[in-house]
């Protein structure tokens, strides 16, 4: 050719092109690097950010000193209690000879102060309520002043908070309680109904009850007084509480003995149950745990202990549920959190604990004052710590305390929650009021979780493997090219439809066809022997209708038969063996618990939604054992299935090995067939006729409900980051074995 | 196969043979079985059943019942005995039917009723079937016609009947297009007034020109609704006047305004034609109606459009990321042990738990990212969020992570089967490599591509678990596109076809009613994911056997 095809350019114009897709060139590899390297980012980014999110669950607690001051104001007299208000700005301190003083926290500074009990002579005061604030003191005539300090809060202009102090009465400017006796050690409960005043003396006990009674007329509220008195075996009582719902009283003496006597009924009480509660040693302080169901005892040895009502079979019985370490030292206050079960726990040395009862941990421990720390009181958020040291210095501190409630033990070991009867694991995360201990065991749910698998695998284990070995093996190829992607295509089903099936349709069914289900198990492969064994039996021209390899296909009919029998039987069956009524029997002669929606039909469900995935993998397995191996076996003289199991399963099984894990892995990680077909109740039983409630299941009910930043939310992601782990180290060994087989083919 | 004793067959080993058979049997049935059942009672769900008819004699009370037979099942008669029917047992069993009565105002919709109570069915010719918006169907005969109150003469009331219907349907779309649309749009527009104003005022940019703008803007909206709902008084004026009345079972007569009334039919008088008529006409309104009766009745169009559109726009996401990554490993990336590595953690995602994803969503995209940019961009809207919320946006990008891994996984397969001939050949003729890549290798595997994103947009369609968390709801009052500036509104909720099964089969009142309308979009879900899969299944083979032609 003369002309080139293309037109001449010139060497500058052809350069500057050349430049130019050079250029083009360079771009492009460095746009597809970054855009390359960016989703590989992203994938890394889930990882990363479940784990940031998680962590601040474990990440403890900081103290930080905001301010302190001397102040001679706040140290007149001593201090019965400071109350805190919710933002932790403004403090009421309670002296014991019945000063009040509103002050800043930050500065000391004294906003108001007044005598509360002006006109009586104060012997005696009690904090009654330590999360409410309710103060009391008692006079040398017999009376007793209940008061509570509130905060107030209003809106200015600019929207900035006000809050303004005021002291409120409630019940009025006295109650009277044993007229011309002096009070001493006494305690009040305030309730929805009703008051209860509980005073000593000497040995006898004053129980004041005020009934409440709303008036029809203007809502205004009535008082009406009855008191009964009671005779104690023990004398030197040091201190008295009454429990919520003012049923329950405790009486501690001077040795450590505590009495619990039942005041539901004030005009018959019966005697006490007398627990000794020091461990041999005399207490020096008891406090109820936000809710007021736990005691937290001080012994004079510095242990702390938590007791709570236990119902056994003997009835109930004040225990002790757990030691609690708070570190060394003289204890010298002990201040529970109001919304969780945490306390702050105050040394002679200055140093300051952080204690949660449920997770038994000490979150911090932390030196805060060079002297001894004579009383302190944390905010109602816990955010703030105020204490007042022994030479009147006081402290005001930030704390950053978000998650006390997790501990590894909590999170994954037996544990004795409030009112249960033992260390149990529980998962129960959220409940409407703040005096809820969250139960947040993860194990139940890993329990669930693995139950729900290990049932699904029990089916599709079986299935998917014979199934791989037939299709790979033994079956004709024209067939395998239909059977196969019918087979893979059940893993695009979408489980929602599964779960929906399985819930709706398959567990009413099971239900009522209970023994066709359990007869097939044991019919269906003896019929299928029972056929294979009269099909060799036939004369080889009818068998030669059937060429080899297409048998599988034979047995469709048969299986559809002998379950189509087994179904109407099914009835029969009942009435035969189990009294008409399989569910009731398994209840009442077995003593099984039986729910609808139980393992059972996950096992089945779920069981389907894996096979496709096992059988992929290990059918791959399988066929791609290098034909010269078999034909190796064959020439030797073995039978087909003698190669199989000898020559292809073991080159194979790793491969198989590798589907069944990633067919668990898919089975550990399903949540809308777990999310229909079972009951979702946490339980930890193995029985195959009862639910369980996954981890993924879990999440995709609290989710949406759960606070952002919560301890529940973050708990939520510390599921999430276990499922993801959990799954992706399960795929990746499936993954490496499986790429090693390959090679191990390549060689072959 | 020469015949051989039972004790030389075990000893063969083929009684395992055919146990193994048995399972791939087993499997096959239990797909196709599955896939049939979902057929069967999804398409049955549009097919009008007869209404029946006969007496019912329970404790000495005879009652008449009509309805449909919705299911039978045979119990044991001892069984009935304890669940307290008088029955003499003699070990056999009874059929025991379960009787859609509805007229839902008197009582429950579904009954079991048992054979040996029953007098013989008939099936009444004019039995009528009175679909309605409100209290679900009822059954009775159609006795008469009234309008304002006062009966309407006729003779052939099924004929009468059938203008005043149409003219009811008409009212009642005049009625929905004003308040579906019009009113809705006004409403909308002045919610983004007041936000353009908080924005001015927040930002110190209200001028006394503006303010007076946004009045005037403002006072013409207000006019417009005032307006709007003027004619809307006067059209409900007009819905109520006619009526018709329905005889029930019990002998009852109900009136049954003509504005509540879907349609009404009588299945018994239609033959085989007309059936596959009524089939087709319900087939279509579910396809393309809103759904009623907290989404157990009507269709379910809104759902097949967020699942539509949320796939839509996960597909604008994946595909260009999911493709030049995989670009980047096969084509740029040197070829070791940390690609290795990077692609066995690609492939491993795969098989995350897509809950997993859901709560990363949640999580990040949600809580952080749009929470950031609500701070950021929508300062005006505070408290209520605008991205800060779950969201159609947010779902599809979510689905788009869960789907890389299934668009990397088939583009690199494609990639990998381009000839190694050809791309030295392009490079030999002094192409640069990236137009080898544009020119070249892209064009050949863009069916690969192709595939993998069918395959994404099959799962994508699937998946329920993660959507609930991040943006799914049971009942969006609007579609994410609609004709409000800006048109596509990527903060809004959406429906899925996924999350309606798993809600409407679970979480509804009435779920017995709702059970058949599940299975018709399970059905449908399972339709378009079959079809989507064997689609990418033949794209794969096609392009398999051309690059074996290539190849050799």
């Amino acid at each position: 050719m003369d002309k080139p095809i293309l037109p001449q350019v010139s060497p500058a114009l052809a350069e500057k092109r050349r430049k130019r897709r050079l250029i083009r060139d360079k771009v492009v590899s460095w746009g597809v690097g970054t855009g390359g390297v960016s989703v590989i980012a992203v994938i890394c980014l889930i990882f990363f950010y479940l784990m940031y999110v998680a962590m601040p669950l474990f990440s403890g607690a900081s103290i930080e000193k905001v301010a302190s001051y001397q102040s001679d104001v706040l140290s007149q007299g001593k201090t019965a209690h400071i109350a805190i208000n919710e933002h932790g700005t403004l403090g009421a301190r309670f002296t014991q000879l019945g000063q009040l003083q509103f002050f800043q926290l930050q500065d000391g500074k004294v906003l108001q102060q007044e005598f509360v009990a002006e006109g009586h002579a104060l012997t005696s005061y009690s904090v009654s309520d330590a999360f409410k604030n309710t103060m009391a003191y008692g006079a040398d005539d017999g009376s007793v002043v209940i008061m509570q300090p509130k905060f107030k809060v209003t809106f200015g202009q600019n929207d900035e908070r006000i809050i303004t102090p005021e002291l409120v009465k409630p019940y009025g400017e006295s109650v009277m309680v044993h007229e011309g006796l002096p009070v001493s050690v006494f305690n009040t409960r305030d309730g929805e109904e009703q008051m209860t005043i509980a005073s000593v003396v000497h040995d006898q006990l004053y129980l004041t009850t005020l009934t409440k009674e709303v008036s029809f007329l203007d809502d205004s509220i009535e008082l009406e007084a009855s008191s009964e008195t009671i005779a104690l075996s023990h004398a030197d009582i040091r201190q008295v509480l009454i429990g919520p719902e003012q049923r329950l009283l405790y009486l501690l003496d001077g040795e450590g003995s505590l009495l619990v006597y039942d005041i539901s009924d004030p005009s018959d009480v019966p005697k006490p149950q007398v627990v000794l509660i020091g461990d041999g040693h005399q207490v020096e302080r008891l406090q109820f745990l936000t809710g007021s169901l736990s005691l937290i005892v001080t012994n004079e040895k510095n242990q702390l202990s938590q007791w709570f009502i236990v119902r056994g079979e003997e009835g109930e019985h004040l225990t002790k549920i757990r030691t609690l370490e708070a570190g060394g030292g003289d204890i010298t206050a002990v201040a529970p959190e109001a919304r969780r079960k945490a306390l702050v726990v105050a040394d002679a040395k200055g140093y300051v604990s952080l204690v949660h009862t449920t997770a038994e941990t000490v979150v911090l421990r932390e030196q805060i004052a060079d002297q001894s720390i004579q009383y302190l009181n944390i905010s109602p958020r816990a955010t703030v710590l105020f204490t007042q040291a022994e030479t009147g210095t006081f402290y005001l501190h930030h704390i950053d305390n978000e998650h006390p409630e997790v501990s590894w033990k909590a999170l994954w070991g037996k544990v004795w929650y409030e009112s249960y009867s033992e260390p149990e694991y529980v998962w129960q995360s959220s409940s409407a009021d703040n005096d809820f201990e969250p139960k947040l065991s993860l194990t139940p749910l890993s329990f669930g979780t693995l139950k729900a698998a290990f049932y699904a695998m029990l089916v599709a284990v079986p299935l998917a493997i014979f199934g791989a070995m037939y299709t790979a093996y033994f079956m004709a190829p024209k067939m395998r090219s239909v059977v196969k992607p019918t087979i893979e295509i059940m893993e695009a089903l979408p489980t929602v439809v599964l779960g929906f099936l399985a819930g709706l349709w398959l567990a009413p069914l099971i239900e009522q066809y209970m023994p066709a289900i359990f007869s097939l198990l044991i019919v269906l492969p003896l019929s299928v022997l029972v056929f294979g064994y009269f099909w060799q039996r036939l004369p080889d021209s009818m068998q030669d209708i059937v060429p080899e390899g297409w048998h599988g296909l034979l047995l469709v009919p048969v299986i559809l038969f002998v379950g189509y029998l087994a179904f109407a039987l099914s009835h029969s069956i009942e009435g035969l063996f189990f009294a008409g009524d399989m569910r009731a029997w398994l209840t009442n002669d077995m003593g099984i618990d039986f729910d609808q929606r139980n393992a059972l039909i996950i096992g089945i469900a779920m069981g389907f939604a894996v096979i496709p995935t096992i059988f992929s993998i290990a059918e791959d397995a399988i066929f791609s054992v290098p034909r010269h191996l078999t034909n190796g076996s064959l020439a030797l003289g073995a039978t087909t299935w003698h190669t199989m199991v000898n020559v292809v399963l073991p080159t194979a099984s790793p491969g198989i090995f590798s589907g069944v894990m990633m067919g668990f892995g898919r089975a550990v990680g399903e949540t809308m067939i777990v999310l229909m077909a079972t009951g979702n109740t946490p339980i930890m039983d193995f029985n195959i006729f009862e639910g369980m409630r996954t981890l993924a299941a879990n999440i995709a009910v609290e989710m949406p409900e759960a606070e952002v930043a919560s301890t529940h939310f973050r708990v939520l992601f510390l599921a999430a980051l276990v499922l993801f782990l959990f799954t992706f180290v399960l795929n990746t060994v499936a993954e490496v074995i499986r790429q090693r087989l390959r090679n191990k083919y390549g060689k072959m | 196969m020469s015949q051989l004793s039972l004790k030389g067959w075990l000893r063969s080993g083929s009684p395992w043979i055919w146990l193994n058979a048995a399972a791939v049997a087993m499997s096959l049935i239990a797909v196709i079985g599955l896939l049939g059942i979902i057929a069967v009672y999804g398409l049955g769900y549009f097919w009008p059943g007869q209404v029946a008819s006969f007496e019912y004699k329970e404790n000495g009370h005879t009652t008449q019942v009509i309805g449909e037979i919705h299911e039978r099942e045979e119990v044991a008669i001892s069984r009935l005995i304890e669940a307290g029917y008088a029955l003499t047992d003699d070990g056999g069993n009874a059929n025991r039917f379960l009787i859609r009565k509805g007229n839902r105002q008197q009582g429950a919709d579904f009954g079991w009723v048992i054979e040996p109570y029953m007098s013989a069915v008939t099936y009444p010719e004019n039995a009528a079937v009175v679909e309605r918006y409100e209290w679900g169907n009822a059954y009775g005969f159609i006795s008469g016609i009234k309008r304002e109150g006062k009966a309407v003469p006729s003779t052939d009331l099924q004929e009468d009947l059938k203008p005043l219907l149409e003219k009811a349907e008409h009212l009642k779309a005049k009625i929905d297009a004003i308040e579906k649309d019009s009113l809705h749009s006004i409403n909308y527009q002045l919610e983004r007034l007041r936000l353009q104003e908080r924005k001015w005022l927040l930002s110190k940019a209200l001028t006394a020109e503006r303010q007076e703008a946004l009045a005037s803007e403002r006072s013409d909206l207000n006019a417009q609704m005032s307006g709007f709902d003027q004619t809307l008084s006067e059209l409900r004026g007009r819905q109520g006047l006619d009526v018709l009345v329905l005889k029930l079972s019990s002998g009852q007569e109900i009136d049954v305004p003509l504005s509540v009334v879907v349609r009404v039919y009588y299945p018994n008088q239609l033959g085989v034609l007309g059936k596959f008529g009524f089939y087709f006409t319900k087939v279509w309104e579910f396809l393309s109606e809103d759904p009623r009766e907290a989404n157990t009745e009507g269709g379910i169009f809104p759902a097949i459009f967020g699942t539509v559109m949320m796939v839509i726009l996960m597909s604008i996401f994946v595909t260009p990321f999911g493709v030049i990554a995989a670009v980047y490993l096969r084509e740029y990336s040197k070829q070791g042990p940390l690609t290795r590595v990077i692609r066995i953690a690609v492939n491993n995602l795969a098989g995350v738990p897509s809950i997993v994803y859901g709560v990363f969503g949640l999580g990040f995209f949600v809580y952080f990212l749009g929470g950031s940019i609500d701070s950021l961009f929508f300062p005006e809207s505070y408290p209520s969020p605008v991205f800060g919320t779950p969201g159609i946006l947010w779902a599809s990008l979510t689905l788009a992570i869960l789907t890389v891994p299934v668009v990397i996984v088939a583009t690199e397969e494609g990639l990998s089967r381009v000839p190694i001939s050809v791309r030295e050949g392009s490079l030999a003729l002094g192409a640069t490599k990236a137009e080898t890549l544009w020119n070249v290798i892209l064009p050949m595997s863009s069916p690969a591509m192709m595939t993998g994103l069918i395959l994404a947009v099959a799962r994508a369609a699937g998946e329920v678990a993660p959507l609930m968390l991040v943006g799914v709801v049971k009942l969006a009052p609007t579609l994410p596109l609609d004709g409000d500036l800006p048109f596509l509104h990527l903060d809004r909720k959406f429906m899925h076809l996924g999350f309606h099964i798993y809600d409407v089969g679970f979480q509804s009142p009435n779920v017995e009613a709702a059970r058949p309308l599940v299975f018709a979009t399970a059905f449908l879900l399972v339709l378009v994911i079959v079809i989507l899969n064997l689609a990418s299944i033949t794209i794969r083979n096609n392009l398999r056997e051309k690059y074996r032609s290539i190849g050799s």
